[in-house]
């Protein structure tokens, strides 16, 4: 039946009827079809495959970074030939520098790992697993893809005009980055970085909004919230912080317009720059990070939930056990959705911040360490006593875990202003984040690929492949990150494109060149399973049934490549949680399947 | 050429490994997929179990290879410092623990529980008192950590003791530059209109007598007196930098329009950390933390912590920035007036400062 993309049958949205096997649509341009498309999961393989090619953009970044990084001073002449004026002389121009971490941090943070992750597994997973035939507003989950795509137009341009893309950090924090005379990327790549957030953060809200309505109300018969699978819970809470907290940066990104562009002094005072006095007083510079980090907080958080659900999924499917403690999940997530609002301040307890209240968002930034503590003890009893299964997903599930306690762990250190008095700002707090955020999600999206490939596409990918990329990216991930801890202890600042003048940072120069040619391996590898990816697409070995894992969610009861509106005939009815694994000696129970009068309880 | 060949090598090596790739996944085929399937699961379960062996030994290797290009923890520079350094132990303690036995218990159980035929898994859902413990657990450390924690930053950000000297840091891109109070020990109000690169670099009002002492440093290093509190008034001209004091595990950000203070005591003379660190060349550095231009990573400052003496000898022979910008109100340059009188010469920055 696979065969039959093109053959007529009579399946639309909304309707149940269907004829037979074969299912398509009417009369579906190209265009319709892969474009300007409706269908949720096409919506959803367009959000992935906008996100892999950012992904190697942002990544083809570190990789030119890393080389300054690891080999100050040295001149790559094949720089020049592709860079131009940036990089005269084949070493990389300050200015460069800074505009290649700026862009790098912000294509990986809000394109790849908030795009390119919820994006994508949201849309492919709440109506399959939901039972619904699409999301609740089709149209406005197209405008969402495509206010993206506009936004990665518009961020893609200013890579290519004259002064620059914008340089001041992703956080781009003013006076810096509100100031044309204090850099160069604070001249109109500033704006552009402005225009291209906000047209994102559009994108975004309508994306959230549809999630959480779709969630709510869409749900097929017996669904009942409790019964529905982490992922999904992930992806509502993830839908919920976006949704509060992004117009929260859209108004911080404004009124920076406005201070750039039209003499308002939102967030400037008292400034002299480049010798010229500036008129603006009474603004504080201090307001904006406030605004950024009431979403940046939240926003590493939106990238880490879906992660972690589709984590918890993944790795109970493929221990064929139940996920330990779904309540104790569901209560962690909520707890951690509702704290991540109240704990921003923590990016700022050097700012000259109160020390009272530095002290409230100790207690707060420390208590969130208790849920996700149950989270890993909730993982890790999960896989005790199990059956396992070691598919890609599963290792890349099992590595997420691994990640996640290392980089959470750190973050009890960063967490406690005493001890971040000496590390904020550090290479430690770039470890931090690296590990906990960038990796783990990294690796909980690499582990959705992997397990819902299948759906997706109705292939494989080379599980061989998958094995060498799962080895090779922890290996190096650890490589990585692990040492960089210790340039931070240090108290070596981050940001900083040559260490050679300093005393106290330039004894790590062996390990900054090891680092580099380890992320060089590392980005390789990526490539290949890009490569993996795409080849798979069209060659790769082809689905033989409908329910390749042996799981008990909904999409694997939609046939191997579903059609517009998923379900050829009437959605299936839900009985029970979607974790029966193991249960009364069956291996697995779909949630399809009524609760017979024998079986126990739990 | 040589890009060339790093080129060719990787394109070689990737057409290698996607060969073998697609030849296991036929081999597969052939000899049943479920077979082959239940060989590369032990191959992932054993090499999981070495990763966690090689990891450990990792995580130790990379301690001995790096824990000494770090000042020592406990021998911070500062008093603060070592209350951080405390603070930074107890926390390596108690998250080393947790790290250590969270990720043998995961890469264990994968090993202990990969897919066997003799197993079946354990249907386990739920245990109330298993989740209630690993809840308290975890909130009993954190408490602790938390509540050294408060403890500590409220010793360090309180106020600053009466007899503290003070000294005032500039940042702007990408320079550092400071000022003493003077014999008065009061910083004379500054205002950022009467900015002039020339004779007035700080904004510094002449019409405040309290400006009138006040010495105006850069392009050497600043000196503090050792075993004295020093409080830091830092501000900036430009963007947002910041003071990084890694030996004294210090640091405040510097913002424009909203000056901050950091107050710490310097416990270590530049020659005692020069015979400790067995450096000749030793200095205190002042790092810029704060991300804030193309010259952010080469803002550097220094720092000289000497005797009350040596200070001394030095403050002597400074004058202050009101007698450099007005040489002729200069006392030492006349006979008299000893005091200048403000009303004689205005100078011209005072004109437009109306506040
Ligand atoms: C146990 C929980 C965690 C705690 C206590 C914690 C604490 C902190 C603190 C205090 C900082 C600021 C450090 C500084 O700038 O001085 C920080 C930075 C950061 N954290 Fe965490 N964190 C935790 C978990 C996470 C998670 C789960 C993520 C992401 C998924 C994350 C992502 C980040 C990012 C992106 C930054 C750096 C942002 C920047 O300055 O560029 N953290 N963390
Ligand atoms: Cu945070
Ligand atoms: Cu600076």
């Amino acid at each position: 039946m696979s065969e039959a993309l093109h053959v007529h049958s009579g399946v639309e949205v909304g309707h149940d009827v269907h004829h037979d096997d074969h299912h398509g649509h009417h009369h579906q341009s190209f265009i319709s079809k892969y474009v300007f498309s409706m269908d949720h999961k096409t919506i959803g393989k367009q959000f992935l495959i906008t996100g892999i090619v950012w992904a190697i953009i942002g990544g083809l970044f570190s990789v030119l970074f890393r080389l300054q990084l690891g080999f100050p001073g040295q001149s790559f002449p094949i720089l020049e030939t592709f860079f131009g004026h940036w990089a005269k002389g084949g070493t990389i121009h300050p200015e460069f520098y800074y505009a290649l971490v700026t862009m790098h941090g912000t294509v990986l943070v809000f394109f790849v790992l908030t795009a390119g992750l919820s994006g994508t597994f949201a849309n492919i997973l709440i109506p399959l697993q939901i039972g619904a035939r699409d999301m609740a507003s089709p149209f406005l989950n197209m405008l969402s893809y495509w206010f993206f795509f506009m936004a990665s137009i518009v961020m893609l341009s200013s890579l290519f005009i004259q002064t620059g893309p914008a340089s001041g950090g992703w956080t781009m924090y003013p006076p810096l980055s509100a100031l044309h005379d204090a850099s160069l990327g604070s001249k109109a790549g500033a704006d552009m970085w402005l225009i291209s957030m906000a047209l994102f953060i559009v994108s975004s809200l309508l994306g959230g909004l549809n999630y959480i309505s779709t969630i709510l109300n869409m749900r097929t018969k017996g669904m009942s919230m409790t019964r529905l699978p982490l992922p999904i819970w992930a992806m509502f809470f993830t839908a919920v912080l976006g949704v509060l907290s992004f117009p929260v940066l859209l108004s911080g990104a404004i009124l920076l317009l406005f201070d750039r562009n039209l003499g308002t002094s939102f967030y400037l005072s008292d400034i002299v720059v480049a010798g010229n006095i500036l008129p603006n007083e009474g603004g504080s510079a201090i307001l904006f990070q406030h605004l950024f980090w009431f979403l940046g907080h939240p926003e590493v958080y939106i990238i880490l939930l879906p992660a972690m659900g589709m984590v918890s999924e993944i790795l109970s499917v493929n221990s064929r056990k139940p996920i330990f403690g779904y309540m104790a999940m569901l209560g962690s997530l909520f707890a951690i959705a509702i704290l991540a609002f109240l704990v921003w301040a923590h990016h700022m307890f050097v700012t000259g911040l109160n020390p009272f209240l530095g002290s409230v968002f100790v207690l707060l930034t420390l208590l969130i360490a208790v849920p996700s503590a149950i989270k890993v003890f909730n993982w890790l009893t999960t896989l005790w006593r199990g059956n396992i299964r070691f598919t890609p997903a599963t290792l890349f599930a099992i590595g997420f875990v691994s990640l996640f306690i290392s980089g959470g762990l750190t973050g009890i250190f960063l967490g406690n202003s005493t001890i971040d008095i000496h590390l904020h700002d550090t290479m430690f707090v770039v470890a931090h984040f690296h590990i906990v955020m960038g990796v783990a999600s990294f690796f909980g999206m690499f582990a959705g690929v992997y397990h819902w490939y299948p759906k997706m596409f109705g292939r494989y990918l080379n599980s061989t492949l998958g094995y060498i990329h799962f080895w090779v990216t922890i290996c190096g991930a650890y490589l990585i990150f692990w040492p960089m801890h210790y340039e931070g202890l240090a108290g070596m600042p981050r940001r900083y494109l040559d260490k050679s003048i300093w005393q106290a940072f330039n004894q790590f120069a062996d390990l900054d060149k090891m680092i580099t040619i380890v992320s060089i391996v590392v980005f390789a590898v990526q490539l290949m399973f890009v490569f993996n990816f795409f080849y798979s697409i069209f060659k790769g070995r082809k689905v033989t049934s409908t329910n390749p894992w042996g799981a008990n969610t909904l999409e694997w009861t939609t046939p191997i490549n579903p059609g517009h509106g998923n379900w050829t005939g009437e959605i299936p009815e839900v009985h029970r949680w979607p974790y029966d694994y193991g249960k009364d000696g069956r291996e697995f129970i779909p949630q399809t399947e009524p609760i017979s009068a024998s079986e126990s309880k739990h | 050429m040589q890009t060339f060949f790093i080129v060719a090598i990787l394109a070689l090596g990737f057409l290698v490994t996607f060969q073998i790739a697609k030849a296991s996944e036929y081999v597969a085929v052939i000899r049943g997929a479920d077979k082959a399937r239940k060989q590369t699961n032990k191959i992932n379960g054993f090499l999981l179990l070495v990763f966690l062996i090689l990891g450990m030994i990792g995580v130790y290797y990379c301690n001995e290879r790096l824990a000494g290009k770090i000042l020592p923890f406990g021998s911070a520079a500062s008093d603060h410092g070592l209350l951080i350094d405390r603070m930074l132990k107890i926390t390596i303690i108690i998250t080393g623990i947790v790290f250590f036995i969270t990720q043998v218990l995961l890469f264990w159980y994968c090993f202990k529980y990969q897919e066997s035929e003799k197993r079946k898994a354990f249907y386990f859902p739920h245990n109330n008192k298993l989740e209630i413990i690993w809840t308290v657990i975890p909130a009993i450390a954190l408490t602790v950590l938390v509540g050294f924690g408060i403890i500590y930053w409220f010793r360090i950000t309180g106020d600053a003791p009466k007899d503290a000297s003070v000294v005032e840091v500039t940042g702007s891109q990408f320079k550092w530059e400071f000022r003493y109070p003077g014999d008065d020990k009061i910083l004379g109000k500054k205002y950022f209109k009467n900015y002039n690169a020339v004779n007035n670099p700080l904004g510094q009002l002449w019409d405040d007598p309290a400006n009138r002492d006040d010495v105006y440093v850069t392009g050497e290093p600043m000196h503090l007196v050792v075993n004295k509190p020093v409080k830091l008034v830092i501000g900036a001209k430009d963007v947002i930098h910041d003071v990084g004091l890694s030996h004294f595990r210090m640091k405040m950000d510097a913002v424009p329009g909203t000056p901050t203070t950091m107050w710490f005591t310097p416990t270590k003379t530049s020659r005692q950390m020069k015979e400790e660190t067995g450096n000749p060349d030793f200095v205190y550095e002042i790092s810029c933390d704060q991300m804030c231009g193309q010259g952010h990573w080469s803002m550097r400052g220094e720092i000289i912590v000497e005797t009350q003496e040596e200070f001394d000898v030095w403050m002597a022979k400074k004058k202050s920035m009101y007698y450099t910008s007005f040489p002729e109100l200069d006392p030492s340059n006349k006979k008299a007036p000893a005091i200048a009188d403000s009303s004689a010469a205005k100078p011209v920055a005072m004109l437009q400062a109306g506040k």
